[in-house]
């Protein structure tokens, strides 16, 4: 919006109508109902489920797509960016609160709901052959035998998959800020790769644990904590290297300078969320 | 006025000055100002759904015995009336206001975010729609309390699916709107207004928003959990796989608490903003108000387990949360002692927005303290899930939260509109809301002491007077809001010319705009002295 300063980038931005947030809010009414039906069975639901992705794709192409212009085109001042700084690490706080409720379900079932279960009322009147140990199978005998997975080897390989990504991404984030083209790309290029390798690393872990370890969502509080846990940062991972794609895909049409870069930064930021969060589920999940 | 108004050599980026007309400018909005209103309207469209909620329950509960609802489907009622009131009547209408008042009050062209605003303002129908549309499914709508304990949320047919995805729609909506709003207030106010000389309102939402942030995504958490309880064989809160469903209580509350402040603060931000212009001081005790306010903002997310005395919990436990949840007191006592004082000789005039304010205070004090009373672990442990928390709590939201908001809503809707409202219908309102609220609630305290349990279809003969009353109270209630929605109506079609102060002692940015405010405001911004 328009009060141009000398330069030609206005003091505020504010966007003309714009149709993204309404077919946004459209594709959400579809994953609403859609995962609605598809959890209870309904066979439509799938279908409602794949439209609601379908709409989003697009809506995301297209609404940052136009962000993208507007940023190139100089429209974006001082005051944008820091608005975006501010948003961004808001975001993230947000996203850090998420991850506090399923790790504290983990300390909860460990430090309180296990104990309690076995301590002496329960074990007098319920359950007398309940050992409160983690990892445990619940009292109740409702769940198969399981093995749980260890740190060593996917989960260790996996932390420096994580770490030496952040380090690859800081080395194209230099090379970005010396307006070296070249290296940067390639090492976006190599840190989107290390993430995919961790997905990969992680599938295989799944399949391990489901078709060998019997170790399933179902597995009692274990499975629920260990697949909810590590699901969701999957999830998050994957959200990251789609960010840092299109980081890369933007730096191969030659957008960003030295000193103008935030989608970058923003990318980057996250990037090292996920990391942080994988660093705590490798102790507390995997070591502990 | 610092600002330049739509002048017409200003177009080299001039398809911001575009007024979008018809549909577009609603579906496609990007204006803080057309945002603000679908937010306002949204929320009263709720307000009246959850109304007639309530109205049905009460008339099923008008006498002992069952006489036109099945047990069940009064139990839908209850949760839904919850769910609605407080995710899309109260939090949508203080994101309205905040959308309309925050930029015009620091100063600002818009919000910092416009595109996102409309998103955060879209989910909300379609979140609304999955909760009515639950109503006809299989098994009916949830009705496990608007807090969807486990088990038995984990327990009940397609409508509780609907309510879980419902209340992930509103909460990315709130997230966003957060987001939104704090980004706006720490970045976008007009040069020479530092943080601590920000309008009270604006201060109150930016630790608001602070909240939502930090527990909106464990309730997204909470909700997910039951979900794969409920569907994908997790055990999370089954006590046979190694859960817990107290577990659940943990968590919901951990948000559910700081949840009831997010409903509270912007309220207190515009009790401060009207009081000091119609008792024609500036506010008493503005940096004690800030601190009280972040400091009630931090204590309330330490408090959670007050809500869970009768659950069971270790001794010390009980004491903790007992004596922090007391500690609110001390904060909440600085606010009511700051409004008082700056009446204190004050030049006071008794317009509509400050009756409002006035019987804000007096209401929500009440409120307050049934809530210290309950949050004495042994009194508790009597009145927990009584007809005694159910009068408290309407008395700090709808004494509290819902008249702050009509007290706003007189005190700005002739900038919004360009009209004054009619002061007649608004003091027929409030006098009207304020004696069928308190014929609706108080009798409930007395329900609850003498031992009838919330929630329930039916009771025994002893409690049949009173309740009796309660009922005609609600419809009383009920009908006085219409009041407000007719005073709305006219004051949209017409009614005498604001002037751009409007009132004779209002300070601050908003008032510098004409009125109604022009669609762009600030487009340069103001300096402030």
């Amino acid at each position: 919006m328009v009060s141009a300063t000398s330069s030609g980038t206005p003091y505020y931005f504010v966007p003309h109508p714009s149709k993204w947030p309404m077919v946004g809010a459209i594709a959400l009414a579809f994953f609403g109902f859609g995962l609605a039906s598809w959890v209870n069975g309904a066979p439509f639901g799938p279908w409602l489920f794949a439209i609601f992705i379908a709409i989003l794709a697009y809506m995301m192409i297209g609404w940052f797509g136009a962000v993208a212009r507007e940023s190139e085109s100089g429209l974006y001042g001082e005051r944008v960016d820091v608005s975006f700084r501010w948003s961004m690490s808001w975001f993230i706080f947000s996203e850090v609160m998420f991850f506090a409720a399923f790790f504290g379900a983990l300390y909860y079932a460990r430090s309180i709901a296990t104990p309690w279960l076995g301590d002496l009322d329960h074990r007098s009147l319920l359950w007398p052959d309940f050992q409160a140990t983690w990892p445990n199978a619940g009292p109740a005998g409702v769940v198969e035998p399981f093995q749980t997975i260890g740190p060593w080897p996917i989960p260790t390989l996996n932390t420096a998959l994580l770490l030496t990504s952040g380090v690859t991404l800081t080395i194209a984030h230099h090379a970005l800020k010396d307006n070296r083209r070249a290296p940067l790309a390639f090492w976006m290029l190599v840190t989107i790769l290390l993430g995919f390798t961790f997905l990969g690393f992680q599938a295989y872990e799944y399949v391990h644990a489901y078709s060998e370890l019997n170790l399933k969502l179902s597995s009692g509080i274990f499975g629920s904590t260990f697949f909810m846990l590590t699901g969701f940062h999957g999830f998050h991972v994957t959200v990251g290297a789609i960010m840092l794609s299109a980081v890369l895909f933007r730096i191969l049409r030659g957008h960003f300078t030295p000193q103008r870069h935030f989608a970058f930064e923003a990318a980057a930021w996250y990037w090292h969320f996920v990391d942080v969060v994988w660093l705590g589920l490798y102790v507390v999940v995997y070591w502990l | 006025m610092s600002a330049v108004l739509d002048h017409p050599g200003d177009h080299a980026h001039g398809h911001a000055h575009d007024h979008p007309s018809g549909w577009r400018r609603w579906l496609y909005a990007t204006n803080h100002k057309d945002i603000g209103t679908m937010y306002l309207w949204f929320s009263f469209a709720m307000l009246l759904v959850g109304g007639v909620n309530a109205l049905l329950l009460r008339t099923e509960l008008f006498q002992p015995g069952l006489q036109i609802l099945r047990p069940e489907f009064f139990n839908q009622l209850t949760t839904m009336h919850g769910l609605i009131m407080v995710f899309g009547a109260v939090m949508p209408a203080f994101v309205g206001f905040a959308n309309w008042q925050v930029p015009l009050m620091i100063g600002a062209s818009d919000m910092a975010f416009a595109r996102l605003n409309n998103f955060s303002f879209w989910l909300l129908p379609v979140a609304a729609s999955l909760l009515i549309v639950s109503y006809f499914v299989p098994g009916g709508a949830t009705a496990a309390g608007w807090t969807l304990y486990a088990p038995l949320s984990v327990q009940m047919g397609p409508g509780m699916d609907l309510a879980i995805l419902a209340l992930h729609l509103m909460g990315a909506s709130s997230i966003m709107g957060s987001i939104n709003i704090i980004t706006t207030i720490l970045n976008m106010r007009a040069p020479g207004m530092p943080l601590m000389k920000m309008p009270m309102f604006c201060w109150t939402w930016l630790i608001t928003a602070y909240l939502l942030l930090a527990v909106m995504p464990v309730l997204a958490g909470a909700v997910t959990m039951v979900l794969t309880d409920r569907h994908f064989g997790t055990s999370f809160f089954n006590a046979a796989g190694g859960g817990d469903p107290v577990m659940y209580q943990h968590i919901f509350w951990f948000f559910g608490h700081p949840e009831v402040y997010i409903m509270i603060l912007p309220a207190f931000g515009i009790i401060s903003e009207v009081i000091p212009t119609f008792a024609r001081k500036p506010l008493f005790g503005y940096s004690s108000m800030v601190y009280a306010t972040a400091s009630i903002a931090i204590l309330s997310m330490i408090v959670w387990a007050h809500h869970m005395f009768t659950t069971g919990m270790p001794v010390t436990g009980q004491l903790f949360f007992m004596y922090a949840t007391m500690l609110i007191a001390v904060p909440t006592g600085v606010k009511i002692f700051n409004w008082v004082a700056t009446m204190w000789r004050g030049s006071m005039t008794f317009e509509t927005p400050m009756l409002f304010a006035v019987g804000f205070i007096f209401v929500f004090a009440i409120g307050g303290f049934t809530g210290l009373i309950m949050a004495v672990a042994p009194l508790d442990i009597q009145i927990h899930d009584t007809y005694y928390i159910v009068a408290h709590f309407h008395y700090v939201l709808v004494a509290g939260s819902l008249f702050a908001l009509f007290s706003g809503t007189y005190y700005w809707i002739p900038k919004w509109t360009g009209h004054m409202y009619d002061e007649r219908l608004g003091k027929w309102h409030f006098w009207a809301s304020m004696i069928t609220f308190n014929i609706t609630f108080f009798p409930m305290h007395f329900l609850g002491l003498a031992g009838m349990p919330r929630r329930y279809a039916d009771y025994p003969m002893q409690f049949a007077d009173f309740n009796a009353v309660v009922t005609i109270g609600a419809f009383g209630f009920g009908l006085s809001q219409l009041i407000f929605l007719w005073m709305v109506i006219r004051c949209i079609k017409g009614g005498a010319k604001a002037s751009d102060r409007v009132w004779e002692n209002a300070h601050g940015l908003e008032w510098t705009v004409p009125s109604p405010a022009p669609f762009h405001t600030f487009e340069t911004p103001p300096v402030v002295k």
